[in-house]
C-alpha cells in the first residue's frame, strides 16, 4: 500500500519560479481637476496566475492607494472591473499578465463612458438603454392564476435565449462598437443583445412594443455587423448575433 | 458634456481597423468605399452632363478622363464597387440573420459564432474580386 | 418614415442598382472601351429608350442609396435635434438636386435637344 504523504511532506506539482517583473502603466485623470490623462508606471511582480487587477489593487495596497479602480468579485461576474487593457476592452479580473505576452501592461478607462476619475466610468447610460429595452417578461398571464403554474419550456426554447442570458452588463461590447465612438445617442450593443434575448423567450410577449423602440434613428440600424461586440465579450454572449437576429424580425426574415 | 468628458473614442477609435480583425477592416472599406463611390457618382452625371454642350463639349470632357490618371482613377473606383457590392451582399445576408450561427451554452474561450469563417471568407472574397475587376478594367481601358 | 422602412428601401435600391449597373457597364464592353464612348455611340444610347429609362432607373436608385449612406455616416458622427434634422433634410435635398440635373441631361439627349 503506497502511503499518502503529509501536507507538509508534498512537493509542489507546479514550480513556483521568481516572480517576473512587469511595467503597469495607469492612466490617471480626474474630470474635475485635469486637463488631459496621464499616465503613472509601477514596476510589479507577477507569477504565471497574476491577474491585471490584482496588479492594480498591489499599487493600491503598496504604492498609490489613490488609483480609481471599480472591482468586486474577481471571478467575472459582477462586470464591475471593465477596462481597456493594451488597447482592447478586457475584464481586470479576468486578464492574466501572462496572457498579454508584454512586459508592459497599459491600462486606461473603457472608452465611450464618461470618466469619473482614472478607471472607474460612469455607467447610467448603459443602464438607461438596458432599462429602455424593457429588460423583463412581458406576459399578461400570471404564472399564479394559470393552472400550470409556471411556464414550462423545451431545453430547445431555453437554447434560443440562454446565451443571451449571461450578459453581466460590464460595458466591454459598447466601448469596442465603433458606432459609439462617435454616435452617443445609440442604443448600443449590450441594449440590443439584450432586447433579443427577451424578444426570442417563448414566454415573453413584448416582440412588438420592444422591436418598436429600437427601430428609430440611433436604434439597431446603426449597427453595421463589425462584430467587435463579440470578440470582446468575456462571457461569450455574441451581441452581433443577436443583433442580426433582432434586425431579421424588421426585415421579415423572422417571425 | 465636453466631448473630453463623454470619453468617446471618436473618428480616430471608429476607423482603427486594426484592432478587432478583418471584420473592423471590412466595416471601414465599406464606408469609405461607398463615400468614395458617391462622389464618383456624382462627377460622373456632372461628367456626362458635357453631352449637351455637343460633340466638341463631350470630347473636351472625354480627353480630360482618358488620361492615365483618369484612367488609374476609373481602376479605383471599379474596385470600390466591386468591393462595395460584395460585402454589401454578405452585410445584407447577416443582417437578415443569415450566416450568423446558432445561439446555444457558450463553453470557454467563447469563440463568437457569428465571426465565423463564412463571414471572413465573404470579406477576402470581397478583397480578391475586388482586386481582380481592377486588373481586368485596367486591361479593358487600355484596350487589351 | 421609420427606420426599418428607410433602411428596407436602401437594402432594395441596393439590390436593383447592382443588376443595373452590371448591365450598364457590359455596355461598354460591347465594343472596344474607347469606341463605346463616342460621341455619336453615346447619343445612340441616350436615344434608345429603354436604355434611357435604365439610366434615369440608375440614377434615382443610385442617388436614394448614396445619399441615405451618407446621412447614416453623418448621423453617426454627430448628434443633436438641428443638426439630425439638417443632415436628413440636406441628404433629401441632395438626392432631389442630383436627380434633377441627371434628369434633366438624360431627357435632354432623349428628345434630341442639343
Amino acid at each position: 500500500m503506497t502511503q499518502v504523504p503529509s501536507i507538509a511532506e508534498e512537493k509542489p506539482t507546479t514550480s513556483l519560479s521568481s516572480p517576473k517583473t512587469a511595467t503597469l502603466r495607469i492612466a490617471r485623470f480626474n474630470p474635475e481637476k485635469d486637463s488631459e490623462r496621464k499616465f503613472m508606471e509601477f514596476n510589479i511582480p507577477y507569477q504565471r496566475w497574476t491577474t491585471v487587477l490584482e496588479a492594480i489593487l498591489e499599487v493600491k495596497k503598496h504604492f498609490d492607494h489613490s488609483v480609481a479602480v471599480r472591482y468586486s468579485c474577481r471571478q467575472a461576474t459582477c462586470g464591475s472591473c471593465g477596462m481597456i487593457i493594451n488597447g482592447k476592452p478586457r475584464l481586470a479580473c479576468f486578464t492574466k499578465i501572462s496572457e498579454l505576452e508584454s512586459d508592459v501592461v497599459t491600462v486606461e478607462p473603457m472608452n465611450n463612458f464618461p470618466i469619473i476619475r482614472d478607471l472607474a466610468v460612469r455607467f447610467e447610460r448603459l443602464f438607461e438603454s438596458h432599462h429602455k429595452i424593457k429588460p423583463y417578461l412581458i406576459n399578461d398571464d400570471s404564472e399564479i392564476s394559470s393552472n400550470e403554474k409556471e411556464f414550462l419550456q423545451t431545453p430547445e426554447e431555453v437554447e434560443q435565449y440562454i446565451q443571451f442570458s449571461n450578459c453581466i452588463k460590464c460595458g466591454l461590447c459598447n466601448s469596442a462598437c465603433p458606432t459609439m465612438a462617435t454616435d452617443s445617442s445609440f442604443v448600443g450593443p449590450q441594449a440590443l443583445a439584450q432586447a433579443y434575448r427577451y424578444v426570442a423567450d417563448s414566454r415573453d410577449k413584448g416582440k412588438d412594443s420592444r422591436l418598436k423602440i429600437i427601430d428609430e434613428s440611433h436604434g439597431i440600424w446603426r449597427c453595421h455587423f463589425a462584430g467587435s461586440c463579440s470578440q470582446v465579450c468575456p462571457k461569450g454572449v455574441d451581441p452581433a448575433m443577436g443583433i442580426q437576429f433582432l434586425r431579421g424580425y424588421l426585415l421579415g426574415f423572422r417571425s | 458634456m465636453k466631448p473630453q468628458d463623454e470619453n468617446k473614442e471618436g473618428i480616430g477609435g471608429m476607423i482603427n481597423p486594426r484592432r478587432y480583425g478583418i471584420e473592423r477592416v471590412a466595416y471601414l472599406l465599406m464606408r469609405l468605399s461607398g463615400l468614395g463611390l458617391l462622389a464618383y457618382f456624382i462627377g460622373h452625371i456632372y461628367e456626362t452632363s458635357s453631352i449637351l454642350k455637343g460633340q466638341v463639349g463631350w470630347n473636351e470632357f472625354l480627353d480630360l478622363t482618358q488620361t492615365n490618371e483618369g484612367h488609374a482613377l476609373l481602376a479605383i473606383v471599379i474596385a470600390m464597387c466591386v468591393f462595395h457590392t460584395v460585402n454589401g451582399i454578405r452585410v445584407m445576408l447577416g443582417h437578415g440573420g443569415v450566416g450568423v450561427g446558432k445561439p446555444s451554452r457558450p463553453d470557454y474561450p467563447y469563440d463568437p459564432a457569428s465571426q465565423n469563417m463564412k463571414h471572413k471568407i465573404g470579406i477576402y472574397s470581397a478583397i480578391v474580386l475586388a482586386a481582380i475587376a481592377m486588373m481586368y478594367g485596367l486591361a479593358v481601358m487600355y484596350g487589351e | 418614415m421609420r427606420e426599418s422602412t428607410i433602411m428596407k428601401i436602401h437594402y432594395g435600391t441596393a439590390l436593383g442598382a447592382v443588376a443595373l449597373v452590371a448591365v450598364h457597364i457590359l455596355m461598354r464592353l460591347t465594343q472596344s472601351f474607347a469606341e463605346s464612348l463616342e460621341y455619336t455611340n453615346v447619343i445612340a444610347n441616350y436615344q434608345f429608350l429603354p436604355y434611357a429609362g435604365m439610366l434615369e432607373i440608375i440614377l434615382i436608385l443610385l442617388s436614394i442609396h448614396g445619399f441615405n449612406g451618407l446621412r447614416v455616416i453623418l448621423l453617426e458622427l454627430k448628434q443633436g435635434p438641428r443638426y439630425e434634422k439638417a443632415v436628413s433634410y440636406g441628404c433629401v435635398a441632395a438626392m432631389m438636386g442630383l436627380i434633377a440635373y441627371g434628369s434633366r441631361t438624360i431627357i435632354m439627349v432623349n428628345m434630341g435637344m442639343l
